[in-house]
């Protein structure tokens, strides 16, 4: 089904089912840890074996030799497989980092070897045995700001270069030139990258915890030279992923290399201690914004340039993706600066670009406020674009982000707001107030299903789109029975595997929306295989109840087969319109409330709201955890997240949950989302867009506003610990 | 991990006269700091000595009016105990900003004591450190240091000892009480059991090899008001950035020590002796000499200013 014209209305429009905030369908799994893990997955080949990874030792160089004797000697050890044993392997087009083989370090602990034992305890105790010698390149770059001076001069081709910027930001009569500064941020997901491998016959099989079956299908496919119907992958649960296990990794990798090996099925996963620097992580962001005003606070000129590392051939963290399209302003220059350094991958997380970047921009946006003396909430709906602002001739299908700030400000009481910073106490905490406003592009991408009516008329539904803990299978489980009017335990969802049709995958907050899309249009077509059997037109059917209803006629599902199982697939495509003639965004607006001890700067977020824009919400119940999962992930980059770069060995320092810290539950207050009543028939037949990245957008900002607020000091070098603002902190009696 | 040997210690004297005569063992007791570093090799013991079946979990009065905890008091047990609570406040508020529910669970007094420092890159073995392997070098002194000591340290090490029970106990001057492996006892004053790195940094104890602790006893109890005040990013599960352990008297004469800037719990008697002037009073005695990092410097305006908090609140 091709996705040509905006949406008219459809079955699915009823909302019986869809829409409905019913719990999830996976709940009772997940909650008598009987969901199966990949790690956990004893039953699906026999005789599994252990793999333990290696990681390098140093930043960037070669390995001279590595000793394998001991290791090979060790109890229990099947196999000792090294990265000198093979040659590179090839990698994907999205990966940054290769993955394993070679001489050749790239970044700290890259998986060098691999070792296979009977035990995961035989595995790790032989693996600590190997020794490696290195010729080290000491001429490697760790150090973000170092590099920016020396690439200051650099011509780069903007993103976005609109009208004169330079001009209309010296003649503004009111401007804010500042630069602000996000850190590297992990993932952090519960569950470590993990695989299960197994060879037969040529044909590879990967149990994995992935959120892209197709893209990691075809990786595996050219890392290992196989056609790709000669790999399976299987990841129906995942235990978080946040854009860590978009792509392959090393643990895929390593269990296929050792499967191979050995001749038997090997399990690899990841120890805590080597995710942040064998994996990938948020890149560093450098960021100077400009913008300027005219005295009633319009904004004329905005400027966003933006600077991040990567590893040769990536593109780092593009803090300037959201000012592209999210204020007005007719003077516009956007720089993104990818510097290539030898940290390790940085790579995509949750809401890459827009995170870090309106980290800065709804900081700044406050700042603009302050110098104007406005209402921030007043200036930013001065400066709401109904039209894209690159592109004047493009209108966004559905903007509601003024009614986002209105309705939230009302909701929060923000007119009791603190109005000057420093001035409310309670007891010995400073109290402060932020708002920041959130902007996430709405991607889709293609997406297919099969949809399956079996003749006891329940629905079975197979696609290889993944749920990492975000609610595809319920909403994916109401799609198909609203579609096909039986109640929603009669639909059976089967995902993650890739023998199934090729989904949207879980990622750039596409999933909800694509993957619905493609169960929608799925439906359809077995909407018009039981009118052929029943001698209808299509149009003319109508499904609830497990029944078919043809004018007079009512036919159970139960019969629509006549004892067979009747199946259909079809896959949603999505064209041009969508994105070229229009503009296609989600919108929020976040208030928080924070308190600051007086003496010691200790920060505690005390309530916060977010309002969000995101077309028909499929389930409000899966919608809201997702946005305070999100804006929980935001008060850790706002107050906490940082992995630390040692620029002298080039790693990150605080490589395990103990060092890198993310928020606990004494860290998070009560969190009331709001969902505007819409739908936004631009995007998919459902009318729907994602929220799963629009929740952590501009939250780090609220609460870095909110700090700000409550004490006078602004921080603009992320995460907002209490060490910066010691100083400006009132003095002591 | 290594493989190692186990035996279960029978008397508290076997315990240590095993420890003493078997090559690179180590007791486990609660075994949340020790396990987890034998699974990265930071640890290395070939051998075993599991003493949780030694009792030595009661807590009893003892005749002048103090307490006697047993080495292997739980945490949690330590903190709920009614006369903990009622007499020595700061170590209950201690404990229970320490770790996490579960972990306080299985730790015990003496394993939380020989708890190891959370430098990052004593963790990491591919990186020197002096701590883990003598004259290596210290990877932290001019690197990630935001954590670690600005006070008590040396060139050749900075790391906190990162205790919240063990300020508390530090505060009220408990002693601890061990046999030795030749089955005589000894008490030692806490304020002598932890090391100053200096240059044997890999040793953070007086304990002699083999050496075993066998109860923490808490003198007469202070009165006063107790306070325990944990600074940290986050608000729980989380080591001390600085901590505040302190006892004010109506007279506003008192005891102070700190956690989370010294290589142990960290008291100077004569700061104390402050306190009734104030918290810029008591520090400059009690951080005189803080050489901090660049990183950490913030620490010392950080305690004097916790200190301040403390005392504006056992004023209220
Ligand atoms: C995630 C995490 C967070 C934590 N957060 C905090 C925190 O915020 N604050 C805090 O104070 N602590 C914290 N801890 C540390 C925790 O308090 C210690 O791990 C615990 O107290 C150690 O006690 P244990 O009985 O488990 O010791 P074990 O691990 O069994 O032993 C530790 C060491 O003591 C030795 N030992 C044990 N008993 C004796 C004895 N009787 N005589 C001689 N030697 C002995 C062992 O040989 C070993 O070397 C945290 C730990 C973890 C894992
Ligand atoms: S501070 Fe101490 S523990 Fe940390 S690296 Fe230096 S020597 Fe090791």
């Amino acid at each position: 089904m091709r996705f040509d014209k905006p949406a008219g209305s459809n079955p699915a429009d009823r909302g019986t089912v869809l829409g409905q905030p019913l719990p999830r369908i996976d709940g009772p799994l997940k909650t008598t840890g009987t969901a199966p893990y990949a790690y956990e997955r004893h039953d699906v080949a026999n005789g599994q074996l252990v793999g333990y990874p290696v990681g390098a030792a140093i930043a960037k160089g070669r390995i001279r030799s590595m000793d394998t004797r001991a290791a090979k000697a060790a109890p229990g050890v099947v196999a000792v497989i090294t990265t000198l044993d093979m040659d590179r392997l090839p990698k994907a087009r999205m990966n940054v980092a290769y993955l394993f083989g070679g001489r050749d370090i790239q970044h700290y602990h890259q998986a060098i070897a691999v070792v296979v034992a009977d035990s995961f305890e035989r595995a790790r105790a032989a693996a600590a045995l190997i020794r490696t010698d290195y010729d080290e390149d000491k001429s490697a770059s760790f150090d973000l700001a170092e590099q920016r001076r020396a690439h200051q001069d650099d011509e780069v081709e903007p993103m976005a270069k609109v009208g004169d910027f330079d001009r209309a930001f010296a003649e503004a009569p009111v401007k804010l030139d500042q630069t602000y500064t996000t850190p590297a941020q992990s993932h952090a997901q519960m569950e470590p990258h993990a695989s299960i491998a197994e060879w037969k016959d040529g044909a590879l099989t990967l149990w994995s915890a992935n959120q892209m079956i197709e893209w990691s299908k075809q990786a595996l496919a050219k890392a290992f030279d196989l056609p790709a119907e000669k790999v399976r992958l299987d990841s129906p649960y995942i235990g978080g992923g946040f854009g860590a296990k978009l792509f392959l990794r090393a643990d895929a990798v390593l269990a296929a290399v050792a499967a191979r090996e050995t001749g038997r099925p090997v399990k690899v996963a990841l120890p805590r201690p080597l995710i942040a620097n064998n994996a990938t992580h948020r890149g560093l962001t450098i960021q100077r914004i400009r913008i300027g005003t005219d005295r009633d606070g319009r904004i004329t000129a905005i400027g966003h340039d933006n600077t991040s590392n990567t590893l040769p051939g990536g593109d780092g963290e593009n803090g300037a993706a959201p000012t592209q399209h999210f204020y007005a302003g007719a003077n516009r220059l956007l720089v993104h600066r990818p510097l290539e350094m030898h940290l390790p991958e940085s790579n995509a997380m949750r809401a890459p670009g827009e995170t870090a970047g309106l980290m800065a921009l709804e900081v700044a946006m406050d700042e603009m406020a302050g110098k104007l003396d406005m209402d921030p909430v007043a200036f930013r709906v001065l400066n709401d674009t109904q039209v894209d602002p690159d592109n004047p001739e493009r209108p966004f299908s559905e903007r509601h982000f003024v009614e986002c700030l209105e309705r939230g400000a009302e909701r929060f009481g923000w007119n009791e707001r603190n109005r000057k910073p420093g001035a409310r106490r309670d007891g010995q905490w400073l109290i402060g107030h932020g708002v920041a406003g959130a902007y996430r592009g709405a991607p889709v991408q293609a997406s297919g299903a099969r949809v399956r009516l079996k003749p006891d008329g329940t629905v079975r539904v197979e696609t290889d789109m993944t749920d990492i803990g975000t609610g595809s299978y319920t909403i994916i489980a109401q799609t198909a029975a609203e579609m096909l009017g039986v109640p929603l335990d009669a639909v059976d969802v089967a995902l993650g595997d890739s023998d199934a049709p090729a989904s949207a995958g879980s990622g750039g907050q596409w999933g909800a929306a694509s993957s619905t899309a493609g169960v929608y249009a799925a439906c359809v077509a077995l909407r018009e295989a039981i009118a052929e059997r029943l001698d209808a037109d299509p149009e003319d059917l109508s499904f609830a109840d497990s029944v078919v209803r043809h004018g007079d006629r009512r036919t159970p599902l139960t019969e629509v087969g006549g004892g067979e199982e009747l199946v259909a697939e079809d896959k949603i495509e999505f064209g041009d319109f969508r994105g070229k003639e229009y503009l296609l965004a989600t919108f929020g607006a976040h208030f928080v409330e924070v308190g600051v001890h007086a003496a010691t700067g200790e920060i505690r977020v005390r309530r916060m709201l977010a309002v969000c824009d995101a077309g028909r919400i499929l389930n409000p119940v899966t919608a809201r955890s997702q946005v305070i999962g999100a804006m929980t992930m935001g008060v850790g980059a706002a107050l906490m997240e940082e992995l630390a770069v040692d620029t002298r060995y080039g790693f990150f320092a605080n490589h395990d949950l103990a060092g890198y810290e993310v928020p606990v539950h004494a860290d998070i207050p009560e969190q009331e989302v709001i969902f505007l009543e819409g739908e936004d028939r631009y995007s998919t037949p459902l009318k729907a867009k994602g929220v799963g990245e629009l929740g952590i957008c501009g939250v780090s900002a609220a609460v870095a506003n909110a700090v700000h607020n409550a004490t006078g000091v602004r921080v603009r070098d992320y995460p907002v610990t209490l060490d910066k603002l010691l100083d400006g902190l009132p003095d002591l009696a | 991990m290594r493989a190692f040997t186990y035996e279960r210690a029978e008397t508290p004297q076997q315990a240590a006269m095993a420890a003493a005569s078997t090559d690179h063992a180590r007791f486990i007791a609660g075994g949340t700091n020790l396990l987890d570093l034998m699974k990265i090799e930071v640890e290395t013991p070939a051998h075993l000595i599991d003493v949780n079946g030694l009792g030595l979990d009661t807590i009893e009065d003892t005749d002048d009016g103090g307490l006697r905890v047993g080495a292997l008091v739980r945490n949690t047990d330590l903190a709920a105990d009614p006369r903990v609570r009622r007499h020595y406040g700061v170590l209950t508020r201690a404990l229970v900003a320490g770790a996490s529910g579960q972990l306080r669970n299985k730790a015990t007094t003496g394993g939380n004591l020989l708890q190891r420092t959370r430098c990052p890159y004593f963790y990491d073995t591919n990186m020197p450190c002096n701590k883990r392997r003598p004259g290596a070098g210290c990877a932290a002194r001019e690197g990630f240091s935001r954590q670690l000591a600005v006070i008590g340290g040396s060139e050749h090490c900075i790391a906190t000892h990162p205790s919240d029970m063990a300020v508390a106990m530090r505060l009220l001057d408990a002693e601890v009480e061990t046999v030795l492996p030749n089955g005589n006892t000894r008490a030692i004053p806490i304020a002598d059991f932890h090391r100053l790195p200096g240059d044997t940094p890999q040793i953070d104890s007086v304990l002699i090899p083999g050496e075993f602790i066998t109860a923490v006893t808490l003198p007469r109890p202070l009165g006063g008001k107790h306070f325990y005040h944990k600074v940290r990013d986050r608000a729980s599960y989380a080591f001390a950035l600085v901590s505040v352990a302190a006892v004010v008297q109506p007279d506003g004469s008192g005891r102070v020590a700190l956690g989370g800037v010294a290589p142990k719990p960290w008291r100077r008697e004569e700061a104390d002796e402050a306190l009734p002037r104030g918290a810029k009073a008591v520090m400059a005695r009690l951080l005189d000499g803080a050489e901090p990092t660049h990183e950490n410097r913030f620490k010392v305006n950080l305690a004097e200013r916790t200190l301040a908090a403390v005392l504006a609140e056992a004023k209220e």
